[in-house]
């Protein structure tokens, strides 16, 4: 306890402290590079968070799969492309006042439903070691099955959309 | 508490100089066996036999003078190599370095901590790692350097993918544990796991020489095409602790070798010499023998890690994409699959 707080509470103000900031930073920063940097620190924050709740696999394959593969492309990708400010397009200022109230009524909308909807029951897997890899696997292979293939089709539909958009001519 | 954070900090403090040190007389022996290959007598001025050629190397390093380019971006340029570096520290947390031992009455583990996911947290840190090249490459700000870092990112991403695979088969021969400590602690009582993953180890390390872009996978730093790869601009302590890395990776990789196929600190009839010398289970004595012969199987692996990089030239780039996607891929899918038939009779996978 301190200042009538625990350690796991004071853990999850400073992680959601950061991961806003970060958050916030990824958007405010001026440089693309930064930009991809700071959302990898915001994955490993919201991997903090998932630490939190005792689901250390997930935690662990956020960093694996996220921080370490596809924002490791994202870089790639960025580094490569010549961003200076000179070619950067600009905006005029209508477009940015119309992008503007478009992202705000956007905000509204995200902001009205989550107050709408009711709170989320705690599900019946609610043990606390339902984040161990053993107690995850059975759960999906077993409850979770066909929603757990499903999203594998989907994923290799996106892996063959991806060849065939990258071939550069198909025989 | 605070006996069990003393504790906790010496195995740290432990682990870290161990590292540090292994680290730095590799490179001392990485001379001397480039030496005894091709026929010369490697260094020999400091100290006997050349005994102290480390840490002259590592003054003269902290002596040079510092260059900052001043079109990089000076806080990335930094945070480059201490990412590698740090990455590369953090990778000896979960290995089982002997068996349990009391000391003083009390029974103390040998590991920094035995994580129940350990095998994804070794993938989690190494996956990061790559930040540390790529963000030292690009804040050189550099065409070599940044081309340098590209391939490193390649290679390591591509090569992990077959690496990954060849873990799964290991840990389906294990028994479904993430643990390095139960991976060892199960070579104890059968053979060890190399019995069972011929194919699985040739893959696994393969992969482990492209990840710590070792020759012949050192692309990333191919002196012949990029001048000096994602070092380039870097210079003293800070292109030292690039260096430096690449060797307690070289450490830590074979430790992980060592531990996955080759039982780690058990050895054939080890329970046969306890028994013969009389030590009960959690003596002293158990604990430094099992880490000897861990230790003989690490410097074994290093040395062969040495000797592929003084024989084999290096890979063209096309040919190392081609390697890492169109064979070891596959072929790490059909040890896979083998793995699953042979586990269904040996009784370990049940439906």
């Amino acid at each position: 306890m301190l200042l009538g707080y625990t350690i796991t509470q004071w853990l999850f103000g400073i992680l959601s402290f950061l991961s806003i900031m970060f958050g916030l930073m990824v958007v405010f920063s001026r440089n693309p590079v930064n930009s991809v940097l700071y959302l990898v620190l915001t994955f490993f924050c919201i991997a903090g968070h998932y630490l939190l709740l005792n689901a250390q696999f997930l935690a662990v394959v956020h960093i694996v799969v996220y921080a370490g593969a596809i924002m490791v492309l994202f870089l790639f990708v960025i580094m490569l492309m010549d961003l200076n400010h000179d070619n950067e397009p600009q905006k005029t200022w209508i477009s940015k006042i119309i992008a503007g109230i478009a992202g705000g009524m956007l905000l509204c909308v995200l902001v009205g439903s989550l107050k709408g909807s009711e709170q989320l029951g705690i599900s019946q897997y609610g043990s606390s070691q339902i984040g161990m890899v053993k107690n995850l696997g059975k759960v999906l292979f077993s409850e979770f099955l066909f929603p757990f293939e499903i999203a594998s089709i989907l994923l290799l539909a996106a892996l063959v959309g991806s060849i065939m958009i990258g071939k550069k001519e198909i025989k | 508490m605070l006996a069990f954070i003393i504790y906790k900090l010496i195995i740290c403090v432990a682990v870290f100089g161990l590292s540090l040190a292994v680290a730095a007389y590799s490179t001392l022996w990485e001379r001397k066996l480039s030496a005894l290959l091709q026929d010369r007598v490697g260094p020999d001025r400091a100290g006997p036999f050349g005994l102290l050629q480390p840490l002259a190397d590592g003054g003269k390093m902290f002596f040079k003078e510092e260059i900052i380019p001043n079109v990089s971006n000076k806080f990335l340029f930094i945070l480059g190599p201490s990412l590698v570096m740090l990455t590369a520290l953090m990778t000896g947390a979960v290995i089982p370095w002997a068996k349990d031992a009391y000391v003083g009455g009390k029974l103390y583990s040998m590991q920094i901590t035995d994580i129940n996911i350990g095998i994804l947290y070794l993938f989690g840190v190494v996956s990061v790692g790559v930040y540390g090249i790529m963000i030292g490459g690009w804040a050189s700000n550099n065409k070599y350097a940044l081309l340098g870092s590209m391939r490193a990112s390649s290679q390591m991403i591509s090569y992990e993918i077959a690496m990954g695979i060849a873990v799964i088969a290991l840990i389906i021969t294990s028994g479904g544990t993430l643990s390095l400590r139960e991976i060892v602690e199960q070579q104890d009582a059968g053979f060890a796991n190399i019995v069972w993953q011929p194919l699985g180890f040739i893959i696994f390390f393969v992969c482990a020489l492209a990840e710590t872009n070792r020759a012949p996978f050192d692309l990333p730093e191919c002196e012949a095409e990029l001048v000096g790869g994602y070092h380039t601009e870097y210079s003293s302590m800070k292109l030292g602790l690039f260096l430096f890395a690449e060797y307690i990776n070289m450490f830590i990789s074979s430790a992980v070798m060592a531990a996955f196929y080759f039982g780690g600190y058990n050895f054939p009839f080890a329970q046969e010499l306890y028994d013969a010398m009389g030590l009960a289970d959690g003596s002293k004595w158990i604990a430094i023998i099992g880490f000897g012969a861990y230790f003989t199987k690490i410097f074994l692996f290093i040395s062969v890690f040495m000797w592929i990089r003084w024989t084999l030239p290096r890979f063209r780039y096309d040919q190392l994409m081609n390697l890492g996607w169109r064979i070891l891929l596959p072929l790490s899918l059909l040890n896979l699959a083998i793995t699953v038939v042979v586990e269904f009779f040996r009784g370990h996978i049940t439906f």
